[in-house]
């Protein structure tokens, strides 16, 4: 299928539904064992850290959350712009399903984040650039969701979210930098795409399980809440009484 | 066709302003309401000079952020309540004319104003007189910022029942940075150190804001014309 096909095939939600539902129990099976895996190696396996002890190993949780909850963020500001120039009834779908499952891993994010906190920096709070920036990632979901809940008619409600998931992800650099010009607390990030781990394999390779694992996950609730989301939009066609009830068109 | 557009901004900067100068109320109340919560502060802080002096800028800033949130409400209201809004967007002129209009004028009545109260309010606060240059200084690079970033929310929320809160939801984030920008600079000047680095970022915002922020309101206008 050349890209062009698949394109054309993702205008068609009654065609996503039909095919992703593989790909979701796939993705999710993956999650849930590459999640369980990397925890437990985590946790029990890895070496603790010669400076933060035993309290090092809510990297396994918080770094994974950290991570997702950004790139969620900027999925849903990438679909909402395929939404507003395309119309294309996927992508809205996808702003909408996004919002709640990064709501939820930013805030793991933050608790995390605060419960590691209190015993390496001594307090459960910093206002730390990549704190405050990860609150303000918060609101921005805040703001998303109460805006979708405000508007009754759902296609407005789709674009209105499109157009303000779009604003937000041009601003989230310009948020970072600006909160980045308070000197930071925080240590640097553990994993960047340039340079090789400052860490040893076998505290870093149970971390990459995770992420992988929780990218995984994003994959499998993305694509089953689409595909619930689906079914409500399309309740009144035939092509879902045929599925769900195995009625003939 | 450059001039052309140029004047038709102007006659909507003319006709904004005088539907304004006509009911000064609506841009007097949120002034009054900054002034109020500045004097608030300083009275529910006990009138410590040192306090006060402390928390000063940041008490202004984050006063002129709510200030210019609660004048968004009425940004498009009436003219969205009257049915105008759905006629500029059908004009032959491009849309963002009348919205960069708009915004021109709620900044000359928001920020403006504010920046020209500011030496009143930091008066309040015992702000130094450097601190308090700087700060008008960067109140005016940084409101036109507020106004186009918030014309956006005040667009996308203008029909709908549950306007003021929401809108706060929305806007308040993206204000983030103009506020950090703002403060810090404030801050700075009150060390005597240079704050060069502060205002070029304020312009900076201020600019990328006006090449983006009124297309982005069109849109917005848009989508709330087409759901009622």
């Amino acid at each position: 299928m050349t890209i062009k096909e698949l394109w054309h095939r993702l205008g068609s939600p009654r065609w996503f539904y039909q095919m992703m539902g593989p790909w979701g129990t796939g993705l999710g099976v993956a999650a849930a064992l590459l999640l369980i895996t990397g925890t437990l190696w985590g946790l029990i396996i890895a070496p603790p850290d010669y400076q933060q002890g035993n309290s090092f190993r809510i990297i396994y949780v918080h770094v994974p959350t950290a991570l997702v909850c950004q790139s969620a963020y900027i999925m849903m500001g990438v679909a909402g712009f395929l939404f507003l120039v395309w119309r294309m009834k996927l992508a809205d779908m996808v702003v909408k399903v996004t919002v709640p499952f990064g709501m939820v891993m930013t805030a793991l994010g933050l608790f995390t984040g605060s419960v590691w906190g209190a015993p390496t920096w001594g307090t459960w709070w910093e206002w730390d650039a990549r704190t405050t920036s990860m609150l303000v990632l918060l609101f921005l979901y805040f703001g998303l969701y109460a805006l979708r809940q405000a508007i009754p008619r759902a296609e407005s409600a789709g674009r209105a979210c499109a157009l303000l998931a779009l604003v937000g992800v041009i601003n989230i650099p310009i948020i970072k930098y600006s909160v980045d010009w308070w000197l930071t607390l925080h240590q640097p990030a553990t994993f960047t795409l340039t340079e090789a781990p400052s860490m040893p394999a076998e505290m870093w390779l149970p971390l990459l399980v995770n992420v992988i694992g929780v990218y995984c996950l994003m994959g499998a609730v993305v694509i089953s809440s689409l595909r619930t989301e689906i079914l409500r939009r399309e309740c009144n066609t035939s092509w879902v009484r045929e599925e769900l009830m195995g009625e003939p068109a | 066709m450059r001039s052309a557009i140029a004047g038709q901004v102007i006659s909507q900067v003319v006709r904004e302003w005088r539907t304004i100068a006509r009911a000064p109320i609506d841009v007097a109340n949120p002034l009054m309401f900054f002034f109020l919560g500045i004097s608030l502060f300083a009275i529910g802080t006990g009138g410590e000079r040192e306090g006060l002096a402390e928390i000063g800028p940041a008490v202004i800033w984050v006063l002129v952020l709510l200030a210019n949130l609660l004048s968004l409400d009425t940004l498009f209201k009436r003219d969205h309540a009257d049915g105008t809004l759905e006629q500029l967007l059908l004009l032959a002129q491009p849309v963002f004319v009348p919205v960069l209009g708009k915004v021109i004028v709620h900044w000359c009545f928001t920020g403006v104003m504010m920046t020209l109260l500011t030496p009143l309010s930091a008066l309040v606060m015992n702000l130094t007189l450097d601190q308090t240059w700087i700060l008008m200084l960067t109140l005016i690079l940084g409101t036109p910022s507020l106004s186009l970033i918030g014309a956006i929310g005040a667009a996308l929320t203008v029909g709908l029942r549950s306007g003021g809160v929401l809108l706060a939801l929305v806007v308040l984030p993206l204000y983030l940075p103009v506020l950090i920008f703002g403060v810090s600079a404030a801050y700075l000047a009150g060390d005597g150190l240079a704050v060069t680095a502060q205002l070029y970022w304020l312009g900076a915002i201020a600019v990328l804001a006006l090449t983006l922020a009124p297309f982005a309101v069109t849109q917005a206008l848009a989508i709330s014309v087409e759901q009622t």
